[in-house]
């Protein structure tokens, strides 16, 4: 492990500015990502900002109905509290299917929000990858991508965002506050993650110098919501495929439905196919399948990863079976 | 020093008690090899090869060698000139990877140790390790992938071992004349044997002697293999090894990594700590060879086996050779009609060595045996455990010697109850419950039973405590616990008085911690060495003057720490006070005997296992898992079940997520825990082990057979055969992992 500067800030500001001053900066908050990273001499910071002490362990309700969460909230704290359990089910079952809860208990809002794809070649300095170094290539594409991604890919790049819980705040919908040099600004989070197109090694939309502070989850969208994670064994494993889904049914029709996806796509998906084909249709199992196979229309799959379409239909169908019985009860 | 086959005797020992070193490993006591610092210490961490198959050309080491901390970087250019092992099993001087460290320029394989950096610290060290670069001539000529090599019919890959092909009868033929033939192919992939404890070594010379502290399952063999490598003698070198945090075969025999350790210990004058990062142990420090199999069965119309032959095929590496022999105690699993013919084959691969890992070969034979026998069973529309039944070898047909105790019909029929097995549906897919189809699968289950030779010392110390050492080593198995529990039940002593010493070479020459031979093996030495500190204590006591002067010793018993003559007595601490004593103690050993030409030994056990198949999403689970074993007699109930439990997730490791994969290149794909699957607590289903208690005294005084690695045999072929119950597909290829669930 190479050694690096620490830092701790007290105000949001600061950090912010901290930012602005040097290059070869990192925050450090949960640190179960970062710190792994730098372990593997695959992030390389010359100083490493802690944020932790900055004042954004809250969570609470705006006077509109959102839920603004701080940036600094545990993983654990998100999906134990009492409204998030109430209004954002599931939310709070996509965090709890991720990692353990020791893991839980450290990573951060913000952190889970920032965490860096899995792919095993990206975590490896010595292989080529596109992502940490562009222009060396991909070596997944070739290779081995059992665990790759079948939607959002690129020539360049096909890593899943690993996240569960980005799955759950797409589904439920939500926004980023952003502080910056110049000032704060809001990014709905579905257009946060970039796809890796030309340039895998641009992640996300966070300018140089920024932080997150706050998630702002949209007013509860109530009906039946259901997490669904799919992976080799039953605990401690990222999503294979994983699909986050909220059905409102009006009569046996579905009126209202939100479908996200994790452990298939480059970043955290919204199936918006999948919500058209179902939207005003009885919610009869054909017609979930009929939705999750809209999913994957535009699908692409590698050497290794053609089960997934199958494996994030079948993700897709149960998931809106098992939402949509929870509407009606 | 008097030697003992064991057989004089028939002791009558077993109790549940709880580990007595748990206190030790619950709050650090217990000294694994990592956690010895010594003054002055520095550390290493080792260089590896980031290409498959090549030449190191240069080594760039300017940077590193200016980073913080650094003191020295060994490699070929500067390395000491050692001698081989040679590297014999009979001379206890087997290593696991006969290349010496940086022996020449050669790659055979990623993970490959190229140097070591030492520096001051571990955070410098493996900085400094980072900024090393190497110059390679890489080869495009490499193996990585044996299934690769498989044409899927006829004869298996590689070259034929002839040392492993054995014949009876004539299976040919007689598979020819079979009104019911099968024949297929199996495969298990490499499995990891992801220890708990990283390898270690902590190395330092003073003078010319060696003491090296290192995660081992055998300090003797260590020894033995240093010395030769070293070029001093054995006396000179000393292996220490207190508590393992598991080895599952792969501490068996020494790896490079201790090798390095000690030069650079030399070198630098300066003890040295290396310990082997996740990914480093699983590149250099062996797995379960790939293996490919195919297995012939040959039956008659009522399920009459007639013939088998067995096929293997596993990897090895051109570093080190290694031979899992698959295919080599399948004639004995059942009466085949007098036919059997088996085989097995090597392809080398550039990996490190292959190595044993928990039930090596028999584990990996096992799954294609009783795959195929359920095969057969469907074949035959026949009861799996009926089939099973009627082909009960009642003696060993390989040499037509009896079984020295066998109760694998109990075994089944106790499993088959306790499970339920009469509820099965043998049409797959036709027990369901809810979402879920319940799957019944079942296989036999084996493992040989070994002992060797070993020595013992067993002492009465002045302060009423007894000295028992042994230079075996407890695995986590529970050497340490049946052993004090034996010297506590011979002497009448309490069990906390009891001191047992092992893990240290220096103490009378032990076995292995491998082929579940420990406690056979241990036991009657500590016995052994029992009768002859208590011939001494006799001495003392019917010596002129003595308590009991004049008495005949065989009149002399022990009870509850006194000797006791009669309606006389006198405790064994004043018998030392009065000798003016500190200690007395005996030293013995033992051996198996002429027993070895007259039985075949072998445990057994069935296994049991109910998978749930949810094909709306694709996900498969063990649910349920009973096994009832035969492994004569259990000293320690509680740790033995706790060895089949722990074989029983392995099992489950094996049949459904183990895997390591190299790519088109040969990169390690999955080469840390995140990646490579294990099954996690939430993937343990409800698991019921049953020890039949049957004392087997034609092997040992004891009763005691073993029991480390049975437990994982069958269970990958029973999930399986369950899975081709639920789901009417049959795996052949393990892990059953989802893509091979959906494309089959
Ligand atoms: C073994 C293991 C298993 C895991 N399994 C899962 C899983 O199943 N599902 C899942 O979803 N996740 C999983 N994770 C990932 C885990 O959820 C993330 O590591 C965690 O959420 C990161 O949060 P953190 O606070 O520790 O981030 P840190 O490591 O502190 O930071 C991560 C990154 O975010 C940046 N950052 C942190 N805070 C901010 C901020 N406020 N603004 C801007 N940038 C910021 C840091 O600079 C860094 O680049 C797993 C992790 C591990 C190690
Ligand atoms: S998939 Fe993306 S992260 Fe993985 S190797 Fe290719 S470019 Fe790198």
């Amino acid at each position: 492990m190479r050694a690096f500067e620490l830092e701790s800030v007290e105000a949001i500001d600061q950090a912010v500015s901290h930012r602005r001053v040097h290059d070869g900066e990192a925050f450090i908050a949960g640190g179960t990502t970062l710190l792994d990273l730098v372990k593997l001499d695959v992030m390389q910071p010359e100083k490493v900002v802690d944020v932790t002490r900055l004042p954004l362990k809250r969570i609470e309700t705006l006077e509109d109905g959102r839920l603004k969460i701080g940036a600094l909230v545990s993983n654990t704290e998100l999906a134990k509290h009492e409204i998030v359990l109430r209004d954002y089910p599931v939310l709070s079952e996509a965090l709890l299917s991720g990692a353990s809860t020791g893991l839980r208990n450290m990573a951060s809002t913000g952190g889970n929000v920032m965490q860096r794809t899995r792919c095993p070649y990206f975590r490896d300095p010595d292989m080529p990858c596109n992502k940490r170094e562009p222009g060396t290539g991909c070596s997944a594409l070739d290779g081995i991508n059992r665990n790759h991604a079948v939607l959002g890919t690129s020539e360049h790049c096909i890593a899943t965002h690993p996240s569960d819980m980005c799955v759950g705040m797409v589904a439920a919908g939500a926004t980023l506050v952003l502080e910056g040099p110049d000032g704060q600004r809001e990014v709905a989070f579905e257009d946060y993650h970039l796809l890796p197109g030309d340039h895998p090694e641009r992640e996300h939309d966070l300018k140089p110098g920024e932080l997150i502070t706050h998630v702002i989850l949209d007013t509860p969208r109530g009906g039946g919501q259901h997490y669904l994670k799919l992976r080799d064994r039953a605990s401690y494993e990222f999503a294979l495929a994983s699909c986050a889904a909220i059905v409102s049914l009006d009569g046996d029709n579905v009126s209202e439905v939100r479908v996200a996806l994790g452990g298939v796509a480059t970043k955290p998906w919204r199936a918006t196919a999948a919500e058209e084909a179902l939207k005003g249709q009885p919610a009869t199992q054909e017609n979930f399948e009929r939705a999750a196979d809209a999913a994957f229309t535009d699908a692409v799959a590698y050497s290794h990863n053609g089960y997934k379409i199958t494996l994030g239909k079948q993700a897709i169908a149960r998931a809106l079976r098992d939402a949509t019985a929870r509407a009606r009860a | 020093m008097t030697t003992d086959t064991g057989k004089t005797r028939e002791y009558n020992l077993s109790a549940e008690k709880p580990r007595i070193d748990g206190t030790l490993k619950l709050t650090g006591g217990a000294d694994y090899a990592a956690d010895r610092n010594l003054p002055n210490q520095t550390y290493g961490y080792p260089v590896t090869s980031t290409i498959t198959s090549g030449k190191l050309v240069s080594l760039e080491l300017d940077e590193a060698l200016a980073m913080p901390g650094v003191l020295d970087i060994f490699h070929h250019d500067n390395f000491d000139q050692l001698s081989r092992s040679p590297n014999s099993f009979a001379d206890e001087n087997l290593t696991s990877e006969p290349r010496l460290p940086f022996e020449d320029n050669e790659i055979h394989y990623q993970g490959q140790y190229i140097a070591l950096v030492v520096a001051d610290t571990l955070n410098h060290a493996r900085a400094a390790a980072m900024k090393v670069k190497a110059n390679y001539e890489r080869s495009d000529e490499f193996l990585t992938d044996i299934k690769a090599l498989d044409r899927g019919e006829g004869e298996l890959p590689g070259e034929e071992q002839p040392g492993d092909a054995s014949s009876i009868g004539d299976a040919d033929s007689a598979f020819e004349s079979a009104s019911v033939k099968l024949d297929h192919r199996y495969s298990i992939a490499q499995e990891n044997h992801s220890v708990m404890e990283m390898h270690a070594s902590v190395a330092q010379w003073e003078n010319d002697m060696l003491t090296i502290y290192e995660s081992s399952q055998g300090v003797v063999f260590q020894r033995n293999a240093l010395s030769k490598i070293f070029g001093i003698p054995p006396e000179k070198v000393t292996v220490i090894s207190h508590f393992i945090g598991s080895g599952f075969g792969s501490k068996l025999f020494m790896w490079p990594h201790a090798i390095m350790t000690a030069v650079a210990a030399r070198r630098l004058g300066r003890p040295v700590k290396t310990v082997l990062s996740r990914t480093q142990e699983y590149l250099a420090t062996g797995y379960r060879p790939t293996s490919l199999q195919r297995v012939r069965l040959g039956a008659d119309d009522s399920g009459k086996l007639l013939s088998i032959h067995h096929d293997g095929c596993n990897e090895s590496s051109p570093a080190g050779k290694h031979d899992d022999t698959v295919s080599g105690a399948t004639p004995k699993m059942y009466d085949c009609g007098g036919n059997a013919a088996v085989t097995n084959r090597l392809v080398t691969v550039n990996k490190c060595p292959p190595c044993p890992m928990r039930a090596p070969g028999e584990a990996s034979g096992n799954f294609a045996l009783e795959t195929a026998m359920d095969e057969l069973a469907v074949k035959l529309e026949m009861d799996p455990l009926a089939l099973r039944k009627k082909n009960f070898a009642a003696a060993d047909p390989t040499s037509d010697l009896p079984w020295s105790s066998n109760h694998l019909k109990e075994c089944w029929d106790d499993a088959a109850s306790r499970f339920g097995w009469d509820k099965r549906n043998p049409t797959p897919g036709a027990m369901q419950d809810g979402d879920e189809i319940i799957g019944y699968g079942m296989a036999t289950q084996s493992w040989e039973a070994m002992r060797q030779h070993c020595s013992a010392r067993f002492g009465f110390r002045a302060d009423g405590s007894l000295l028992v050492a042994c230079g075996t080593q407890d695995i986590g198995t529970g050497t340490y616990t049946i052993v004090a529990q034996t010297a506590s039940e011979l002497t009448g002593i309490p069990i906390e008085m009891v001191d047992v010493r092992l893990g240290d070479s220096q103490l009378p020459s032990g076995p292995l911690s491998g082929g579940s031979m420990a406690t056979s093996t241990v036991l009657p030495a500590v016995s052994a060495a029992f009768d002859e500190a208590l011939s001494q204590l006799k001495s003392l006591a019917t010596a002129e003057g003595g308590v009991f002067e004049n008495a005949d010793p065989d009149t002399i018993e022990i009870q509850s720490g006194k000797l006791v003559q009669g309606d006389r007595s006198v405790e064994i601490t004043q018998l030392l006070a009065d000798n003016q004593l500190g200690l007395i103690d005996g030293e013995a050993s033992a051996q198996p005997g002429d027993e070895q030409n007259q039985y075949s030994f072998r445990s057994f056990g069935a296994v049991f296992v109910e998978v749930r198949w949810d094909p709306g999403i694709s996900r498969l689970r063990v649910a349920r898992v009973v096994s009832t074993i035969d492994i004569g007699r259990a000293i320690n109930p509680m740790t033995a079940r706790n060895q089949v439990e722990g074989g029983i997730v392995m099992g489950i490791g094996m049949g459904m997520f183990e895997q390591a994969e190299f790519d088109q290149n040969g990169y390690p794909y999955n080469n840390n825990l995140a990646d490579y699957i294990l099954p996690v607590n939430a993937d343990m289903p409800k698991v019921e082990v049953d020890l039949l208690d049957y004392p087997d005294y034609r092997h040992n005084a004891f009763g005691a057979r073993g029991v480390g690695e049975i437990g994982l045999t069958g269970v990958a072929a029973a999930i399986s055969n369950a899975v081709y119950n639920a789901t009417g597909k049959r795996i052949r290829d393990m892990p059953i992992s989802i893509e091979k669930l959906l494309s089959a």
